[in-house]
């Protein structure tokens, strides 16, 4: 294999596991505040145990991702100097804000947030777990506008092959950046939601019943509900703007490949680029044109408008674009139906004790439903994943959209020395994301089994503990 | 923007010197958690909770500076940050995933089943060996020019060897005054032993460089620059000679003079750090790219100054933040 592919795999890699991290410790820095400030208004002790069992995940997330995000600032040098040189001068100086504005502040405050609970009086603690949620959403805001202005660059000229900037306003502020941004933080939200509720579940179904879960799986299923209809609500907004800048992905995504005038929603298909056609098809009629223009008969590009006379195909390839935008939509489909059920489900009343009508709340959730909670907990993972596939591999050839391609920035190291260090960071990720995985399920379990062994209740003691100063 | 004069010269400088101070922060900073983590082995098995202690809350912002010195590289002379980072890139990776290794198992050893601890305390290790071997060879390929030939790999290893000992050593002081008792006195043994390292590597690096480079050679012996670096070794034996007779005093028995190792290193690496920069300006690359030639265009540099001007000083401040809450000897960490 050629240096070009395997460094495009090995980006894929890298920015694939680093972005499992980022999803969950975007979201759930606001929901460790949202714990702790019920905490500190009603004292009561579940919201104190859920801060409690969450700030722990939120530790373990927020090493993965620091570590994999190291890697991922490594990378343009090693394998994409390219892209430093031709963009450099817009993607340094955002990057650079991202480390100046949003890594320090999380990195420093999140020693407090997590260790500082009985050292720093109250009001700096809720500080510092402020701090750390907000550095963490800075830093999307930063590299999405970075990503975002690869996808829809603006406010830049080129000189002698080097691109300048001129507007910053017009860079920050490019035409995708607010679609992609509000869709990856409501993806970190969905993603974070259906890891509470999963996770709760499970301990449900492990037999405890405590208020402190169950209220954790109401948190969760109520989150999911709220935000999925906004989610899917952005999508759809997201997909008109791809229309506009990039109608090449869109054509990929619909796999239509003639332009026409009511064109049909494709539930499943089997994409055939070497013929151009599509095998199997399951559609809805004219869907693809109301969705898209919201007309009946509204015109969708195809692909075959994207093909040289030469038979040069500037278009991405179509099956992964095709399929990732289906896993998305279809997991934004099941995560919309369980969520809803379950706040259904919750909100049906039973008669208490005393006569009153009350909600049945987590109590309402039957079994299966407890199952399907279990079943969703890395959904949000899977569709977050297949979105920035459907968006980047969508962007190919283009590694900044019309400006400069992939094969043009990547660097002229051996292919071996790429092969191996590919084969090394695989290696290392699929043992870290099965660990964290297997050790999320543990803590819970833990938690749930209350089991107090030594070492665990009170982490990395085990020397004598000196009084607080 | 020709307030200053001409924002093409003077602004390499200042990138250069901001970078610069970002590598020397995080070499100090990172040094003694790395170092730390290099030690680790030596300590007993109820010691290694509370050595994590004392670098838990900290080790993270201190990668951060290695995040903001590769991103001003990148930004400030894309050139010299493709050229750099292509010639090192294995290094780099075996650096890279030691880092992960050693970042999870901050985590893993105390989250995970119990059965897995020594497996995630050895990955502590071997994650800090593998970061600090790596970062001491590129150091040498780097002041060798970047080239691969046996006398510079062999330099390399040398260099690979002392800069692990440089960390062990900050490493070792830092615990002198983070730890009491019986622990604190092994960590003054072993600060001494790593403490020849260190002479070792200042020793090697000063007269290899040289030799490397003539321009360098010619930098340091003719004469009025001569007197201008003449201060450099003569503080560092200084203080090498101090210390040497402090870590013999250590610890004292009011335990008053626990900072001063770690002060002490703090000093070194700056002064050896100096060095370096003197005798590489005006250089990225020993004579082949000079910072000039590889700096990118001003107007995005000045937007860049904006922000670090503005910023540094916060970072700083919460930074300090951070030391005062932990300060004092290493205490159990919980998270309530
Ligand atoms: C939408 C969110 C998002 C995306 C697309 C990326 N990151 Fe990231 N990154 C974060 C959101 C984030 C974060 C939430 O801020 C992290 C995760 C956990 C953490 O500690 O901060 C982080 C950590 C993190 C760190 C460690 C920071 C530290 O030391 O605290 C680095 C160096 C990077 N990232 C670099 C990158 C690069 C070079 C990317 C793209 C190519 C990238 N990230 C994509
Ligand atoms: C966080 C979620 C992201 C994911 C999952 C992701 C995934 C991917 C994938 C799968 C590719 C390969 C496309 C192909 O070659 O067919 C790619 C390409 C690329 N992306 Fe992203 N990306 C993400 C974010 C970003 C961001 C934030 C940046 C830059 C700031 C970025 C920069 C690039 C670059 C430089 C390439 C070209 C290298 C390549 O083709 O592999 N990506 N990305
Ligand atoms: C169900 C309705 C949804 C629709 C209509 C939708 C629509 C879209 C579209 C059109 C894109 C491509 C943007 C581009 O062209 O660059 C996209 C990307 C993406 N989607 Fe979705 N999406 C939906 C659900 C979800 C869900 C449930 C998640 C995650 C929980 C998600 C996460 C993402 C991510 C992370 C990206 C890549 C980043 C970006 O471009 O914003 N999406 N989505």
């Amino acid at each position: 294999m050629d240096t070009l592919l395997l460094s495009r795999i090995q980006f894929g890699a890298n920015i694939s596991f680093h972005i499992l991290f980022p999803t969950i410790t975007i979201a759930l820095g606001w929901v460790l505040l949202f714990f702790k400030l019920r905490f500190n208004a009603t004292g009561n002790m579940k919201w104190m145990d859920a801060y409690r069992f969450w700030v722990k995940v939120f530790a373990l997330s927020f090493a993965m991702g620091v570590v994999s995000g190291i890697t991922m600032s490594f990378q343009f040098g090693t394998n994409w100097p390219g892209f430093m040189e031709t963009v450099g001068n817009v993607a340094g100086p955002l990057l650079a804000y991202e480390v100046l504005t949003a890594f320090f502040l999380e990195a420093v405050f999140l020693g407090i947030m997590l260790f500082g609970w009985n050292r720093v009086p109250g009001w700096l603690h809720t500080l510092a777990t402020f701090l750390v949620a907000f550095g963490t959403t800075m830093s999307a805001f930063w590299i999405i506008v970075l990503n975002s202005w690869m996808h829809t660059p603006a406010g830049y000229e080129v000189i002698d092959g080097v691109v300048h900037a001129t507007d910053w306003a017009a860079i920050i502020f490019n035409p995708s950046m607010p679609y992609r941004l509000t869709h990856m933080l409501l993806a970190s939200g969905l993603t974070v939601a259906f890891l509470i509720a999963g996770l709760s579940a499970f301990r449900m179904l492990i037999g405890d019943r405590s208020e402190a879960v169950k209220n954790q799986l109401k948190v969760g299923a109520m989150m999911g509900a709220l935000l999925i209809p906004v989610q899917i609500l952005a999508g759809d907004m997201h997909g008109l703007n791809t229309l506009e800048h990039q109608p090449a992905k869109v054509a990929a995504m619909e796999g239509n490949w003639e332009t026409d005038e009511g064109v049909p929603l494709l539930l499943f298909a089997i994409p055939d680029q070497e013929a151009r056609e599509n095998r199997m098809e399951i559609a809805i009629p004219y869907g693809a044109s109301l969705i898209l223009t919201h007309e009946l008969d509204g015109e969708v590009p195809g692909l075959n408008d994207f093909v040289t006379e030469e038979g040069e195909i500037l278009h991405p390839r179509v099956a992964p674009v095709f399929y990732g935008f289906r896993v998305m939509v279809g997991t934004g489909m099941a995560m919309l139906l369980l969520s809803w059920a379950a706040v259904a489900m919750m909100a049906r009343k039973r008669t208490a004790e005393d006569g009153t009508r009350v909600c049945r709340g987590a109590d309402g959730i039957g079994r299966p439903m407890l199952y399907a909670f279990v079943a969703m907990t890395f959904s949000g993972w899977l569709a977050t994943l297949a979105g920035w596939y459907v968006t980047e591999i969508g962007r190919q050839p283009w590694l900044v959209q019309g400006v400069l391609q992939t094969k043009d920035a990547v660097a002229q190291v051996p292919s071996g020395m790429v092969l191996s260090t590919l084969i090394a960071y695989l290696a290392v990720y699929a043992v870290l994301t099965v660990t964290y995985v297997l050790v999320l399920f543990f803590l819970a379990r833990r938690a749930s089994k209350g089991e107090r062994m030594r070492n665990f209740e009170r982490p990395r003691s085990g020397a004598a503990v000196i009084p607080a100063e | 923007m020709t307030l200053f004069g001409d924002p093409a010269i003077w602004l390499p400088i200042v990138f250069a010197g901001l970078m610069g101070l970002s590598i020397l922060i995080y070499v100090i900073l990172d040094g003694f958690d790395l170092g730390v983590g290099v030690l680790f082995p030596m300590a007993r098995e109820n010691e290694k909770d509370i050595m994590i202690a004392s670098i838990g809350p900290f080790w993270d912002a201190n990668e951060t500076w290695l995040v903001l010195a590769i991103g001003l590289l990148l930004v400030a002379f894309p050139t010299a940050h493709g050229a750099i980072l292509t010639a090192l890139y294995l290094p780099v990776a075996i650096m890279l995933i030691g880092l992960i290794l050693r970042g999870v198992a901050f985590e893993f050893r105390v989250k995970a089943p119990e059965e897995w601890r020594r497996f995630w305390n050895r990955s502590f290790f071997v994650g800090s060996l593998m970061t600090t071997l790596s970062q001491g060879f590129m150091l040498g390929i780097y002041i060798m020019g970047l080239e691969y030939t046996a006398t510079s790999v062999a330099f390399a290893v040398l260099t690979a060897a002392c800069l692990t000992l440089a960390y062990a050593f900050i490493g070792s002081a830092w615990l002198i005054h983070k730890m009491a008792d019986d622990f604190q006195r092994r960590a003054v043994r072993w600060a001494q032993r790593a403490l020849v390292g260190v002479v070792v590597g200042l020793g090697a690096v000063s007269i290899v460089t040289p030799l490397v480079s003539a321009r360098v050679a010619e930098k340091w012996f003719s004469f009025p620059e001569l007197m201008l670096l003449a201060p450099l070794p003569l503080m560092c034996g200084a203080l090498i000679v101090l210390l040497w007779m402090a870590l013999r005093a250590l610890p004292t028995p009011d335990d008053r003079w626990n900072w001063f190792p770690f002060a002490a290193a703090i000093v070194l690496f700056t002064l050896a750090f100096f060095g370096l920069a003197y005798s590489f300006y005006p250089y990225v690359v020993l004579d082949q790219l000079t910072i000039y030639e590889a700096a990118s265009a001003p107007e995005s540099l000045i937007i860049i100054l904006f922000g670090a001007l503005f910023v540094l000083p916060m970072i700083l401040g919460y930074t300090v933040l951070a030391y005062t809450v932990f300060r004092g000897k290493a205490q159990a960490l919980t998270y309530y």
